[in-house]
């Protein structure tokens, strides 16, 4: 193994960020990041799942006929996402009707099949596992980010407790409407994409 | 009648999957270079979309849903918490079923969808169209509503942006925003443009 397990972890976060570089499981980082609150959930999850269905998939690696690997991965994935949904229903009831769909989308987040593929089918299992925690990390960086930028200018406050006083509650803060809609996310992560692909230009694109 | 074009207009335009819930991304962003395969790819969603939603529907009302299985002498049986896994591998074998048939009987059809298939297993705005449907509650006629409207959404998203980036390469943007930076922007704006949408009522 040419990388330690402590390369592993920081390469996903930074160098090769499954949203900002390999463009996979855009789709929920969009949606979910008007709060804080939904995207720390969302980021957990993402992070759980990916994590053990990348170990589950590279345990039984050699086991998997080609022909059907995908079918398996998204078995794999499907069955910890309804563990994810179920105990998310059970215990913090009101998170999950405001994720709503978005936790059963992580099925299909590319980022699962990404790692899955490109990396757990041809590595053994503790490496895949930490693979998985550091591209969930990487995706939770950029969601965390955006959900930080987005409800502070948007409502002026973070995890939902007020932190620029609002001029509705008697404040001096007036909102800005504009970072409460979920169109602002596209521009938020575009500069994300601009500032780390000026400081590492190996990532930029060619004309 | 009117409740039904009431479905495919809303789909269409105020609830656009990629526009309006960001829905299928992934794909949206990395097959939208050129308006030809945009074109393959939104046909490919459309035609999915069509066949799926309808099936599971179809699954959910009489398999898993509360009572559903009364017919079977089983009317306490809730099995909706299954509902992820058997969507997914409806989904998933719809798909490949579709990829052989075309193949077979369609050759001229298969050519241009081809590639554009087995991706769409994992497309989100397929799977997201399922969930909204078992959501919202949707009848038979309506899941076929629904269905259609939503695949047609985003073939139109798809092809728009395909236009426009086909424009934008002749642009000279700084370099860390070429490419992917950009069609940020630009989906971004093309959402807002949507949302302009939002006060429209039929």
């Amino acid at each position: 193994m040419a990388e330690t397990n402590l390369e592993l972890l920081t390469r996903s976060i930074f160098k090769r960020n499954p949203i900002a570089l390999l463009v996979l499981g855009i789709c929920s980082s969009l949606a979910v990041t008007g709060q804080m609150n939904t995207a720390l959930v969302m980021s957990i999850c993402v992070t759980l799942v990916t994590a053990f269905s990348s170990m589950t998939i590279s345990i039984v690696r050699h086991q998997i006929p080609n022909s059907v690997r995908i079918g398996l991965q998204i078995i794999v994935a499907a069955t910890l996402v309804i563990l994810v949904d179920q105990l998310l229903k059970a215990y913090f009831f009101s998170l999950s009707k405001q994720l709503s769909i978005y936790v059963g989308l992580i099925i299909t987040n590319c980022i699962l099949m990404g790692r899955a593929e490109g990396f757990a089918m041809s590595n053994p299992p503790i490496p895949s596992f930490i693979d998985g925690i550091a591209n969930g990390l990487g995706y939770g960086f950029i969601l965390m980010t955006v959900a930080f930028v987005r409800e502070l200018i948007g409502s002026g406050s973070l995890f939902g407790v007020e932190i620029l006083p609002l001029t509705t509650n008697g404040g001096w803060y007036m909102r800005n409407g504009m970072l409460v809609l979920p169109a602002s996310a596209f521009f938020l992560i575009a500069v994300i994409i601009w500032i780390l692909r000026s400081i590492d230009s190996s990532q930029q694109e060619k004309e | 009648m009117t409740h039904y074009f009431d479905i495919v207009l809303r789909s269409i335009f105020l609830e656009n999957l990629p526009l309006s819930f960001f829905l299928g991304m992934c794909t949206f962003i990395a097959i939208s270079k050129h308006v030809k395969a945009a074109i393959g790819l939104g046909a490919a969603v459309l035609f999915i979309q069509v066949i799926t939603v309808p099936i599971n529907n179809l699954i959910y009302t009489y398999l898993l849903k509360a009572g559903a299985l009364a017919w079977a002498g089983q009317p306490d049986l809730d099995l909706s918490f299954l509902g992820l896994l058997t969507y997914i591998a409806i989904i998933a074998a719809v798909v490949q079923i579709l990829e052989m048939v075309i193949d077979r009987f369609l050759p001229a059809l298969y050519n241009t969808l081809g590639i554009f298939l087995p991706l769409l297993t994992v497309n989100c705005a397929i799977f997201a169209g399922t969930l909204f449907m078992v959501e919202r509650d949707y009848t038979f006629g309506e899941s076929v509503a629904y269905g259609f409207g939503s695949g047609a959404g985003f073939f139109l998203a798809v092809v728009v942006l395909a236009g426009i980036r086909e424009r934008l390469e002749y642009a000279d943007p700084p370099a860390g925003l070429r490419g992917l930076g950009l069609t940020f922007v630009t989906v971004g704006l093309m959402a807002m443009a949507f949302m302009g949408l939002a006060g429209m009522e039929m």
